[in-house]
């Protein structure tokens, strides 16, 4: 069964087609990736199946309902966290998920336990009546994905879940949303610029640039099609041998080594080095979806545009600290 | 939408905005800065005037229209302040919860009467010991009547807020509207006396009839009748629902 599934979704503002034509089919229970650089069109295409934003043209079905139909049904079977932190300063943690759980018509007698259970899930029961503006970053981000969950969604949307988090942060939100793959078994669409982060958490991952999906696959099957890991060897290096291996790929000189591309290089690294001889030197570069971006989209998800995304941040989280 | 209105979710909207109302007291006192400077500034000072309702002093003439005052300069504010939660993505949540427009609309429309309601009464308490002697039907009727009018004012203030991208035109709404919604209301005069281009504006302005509303509940005469004046106040009830509900339809995310 497809948790979701879009038919040639487009999404056109006056100058820039933000989704050009998006077809793809998210099956239940995965974690699914969408990764692109700033701008390519990844927040429309989530804005758009949680029925925030109306398609130019084309559908989708998102837990059996329809986005253009039946948008109310479509979000009382989803849960959403905002890239950009949108709970509530002036309130408390805990208002902020009662609000929340009210607005989602959950019976009111189970609010209170689910509160304390989402509290706990994202260790912050302990501040469950602090008001939100004393909380930093990480803890806003978490108090986030508990009010994405707290009604028990089919489907979680995470909107560059990490976006201007410190690593430690990050790492915390990263094994949040692994717990979360193994407990609540929802569905999980994550969309991100970070590499690192769509390979850690992703079943499959779309990559996305100007509007289109130019690539979907699971992270190994994409990193295979780049052509596998690539091992240096320098040294008398036996070639019949290493070329007679059966998950060798290609070979080449290269300054005075061996260049040898390899599939899967944690499990056959070894059995190559048996095979190849007096070896002197050894270095392995592991394919990363860095080098996939590069080869789908012809341009890598530049560093660049990492800082313009947090540039935006800082400038809301500046906005915010005028409020009184 | 399917449930046209979710009253829950309305009830959840005015829980947030009572717990944000009581926790920034401050406003509510500044709110009613104004209002008590034209009550015991201007009301004791033209002191010397003739009232135009016998039997009752300046001040006590200018008093519901006073009260008036409060609800309107109450009701747009806290209408205007939708622009605050656009900017500072509050409303997103809300924006994405499975509540029809119609819903979140009515919702905010109740925290708006909500703050209405407590700042009326504050001025009815100050009124009745300070100023004007009211039976507790007369101070009962007096903030009954405040409720469907800060609900067209609110209405109002959250149309506008909705359509607005900045707080900048924050000023303007209170300049070119606020201020004349409240001059020509007959607040502070008679319009039976008054030139017949004031009248003809005051006709059109929903603030007028809740002046003429509350002054016949509190000082027994008015110029219009208590009928005419429900039925002009359920008009514009009915009408700034209708414009509100639309322009809150077209509230979409930003990005």
């Amino acid at each position: 069964m497809n948790a979701i599934i879009t038919d040639n979704l487009v999404k056109r503002y006056k100058e820039v087609t933000a989704v050009d034509g998006v077809s793809l089919e998210i099956k239940e229970g995965e974690v699914f990736g969408l990764l692109g650089p700033n701008g390519a069109g990844k927040t429309t295409l989530i804005s758009m199946l949680a029925t925030l934003v109306r398609p130019t043209s084309g559908t989708a079905r998102v837990a059996g309902h329809d986005i253009g139909k039946e948008p109310l049904q479509v979000r009382r079977n989803i849960g959403i966290v905002f890239q950009e932190p949108s709970v509530d300063d002036l309130l408390t943690a805990r208002e902020n998920l009662y609000l929340h759980s009210m607005l989602y018509g959950m019976p009111r007698e189970t609010i209170p336990g689910m509160i304390e259970k989402m509290l706990k899930l994202v260790n912050l029961w302990d501040r469950a009546d602090s008001f939100v503006k004393t909380y930093s970053g990480g803890m806003r981000r978490r108090l986030e994905i508990a009010r994405g969950l707290i009604h028990g969604p089919r489907i979680l949307f995470l909107d560059e879940p990490t976006l201007g988090l410190d690593p430690a942060s990050r790492k915390a939100v990263w094994s949040h949303i692994r717990e979360l793959k193994e407990s609540h078994k929802a569905t999980i669409i994550l969309t991100t610029h970070y590499m690192e982060e769509a390979d850690r958490l992703a079943d499959r991952i779309a990559i996305i640039n100007r509007g289109k999906i130019i690539e979907l696959d699971t992270p190994e099957a994409l990193k295979r099609k780049v052509g596998g890991d690539l091992v240096f060897l320098k040294g008398a290096i036996d070639e019949a041998a290493v070329k007679a291996l059966p998950f060798v790929s290609s070979m080449e000189r290269e300054n005075g080594r061996w260049k040898i591309a390899i599939s899967d290089s944690g499990a056959n690294l070894q059995a190559l080095l048996n095979a190849g001889g007096k070896i002197e030197e050894v270095e392995v570069r592991r394919v990363t979806l860095d080098d996939v971006f590069l080869k789908f989209a012809g341009q890598q998800i530049s560093d660049d545009a990492e800082e313009k995304a947090e540039g935006i941040f800082e400038r809301i989280a500046a906005n915010k600290t005028t409020r009184k | 939408m399917n449930t046209l209105l979710n009253l829950n979710a309305v009830y959840a909207l005015l829980l947030r905005e009572a717990k944000i109302y009581f926790r920034e007291k401050e406003r509510i006192v500044a709110i009613l800065v104004s209002p008590l400077l034209f009550l015991f500034v201007m009301g004791k000072g033209m002191a010397g005037g003739v009232s135009p309702v016998p039997g009752y002093t300046y001040q006590q003439f200018i008093f519901p229209g006073i009260m008036a005052m409060v609800i309107l300069f109450t009701s747009i504010t806290y209408g205007l302040y939708i622009i605050w939660d656009k900017r500072l993505d509050f409303l997103k949540e809300v924006l994405a919860a499975p509540i029809s427009r119609a819903t979140l609309f009515v919702g905010k429309s109740a925290g708006g009467m909500l703050g209405a309601i407590i700042e009326c009464a504050l001025l009815v308490l100050i009124g009745a010991l300070l100023i004007i002697p009211l039976t507790t039907v007369k101070i009962l009727l007096a903030l009954a009547a405040s409720v469907p009018v800060s609900y067209m004012i609110t209405n109002m203030g959250l149309t506008i807020g909705a359509r607005m991208k900045s707080m900048e035109g924050f000023g303007l709404v209170m300049s070119f509207l606020t201020w004349p919604m409240f001059f020509f209301s007959g607040a502070l005069f008679d319009l039976a006396t008054a030139a017949p281009y004031i009248r003809a504006v005051a006709y059109f302005n929903p603030v007028t009839y809740a002046v003429d509303l509350l002054r016949i509940i509190m000082l027994g005469t008015g110029y219009f009748t208590a009928w005419t004046d429900l039925a002009a106040i359920a008009a514009f009830c009915l009408a700034s629902t209708v414009v509100g509900v639309a322009a809150f339809g077209k509230l979409q995310q930003e990005k």
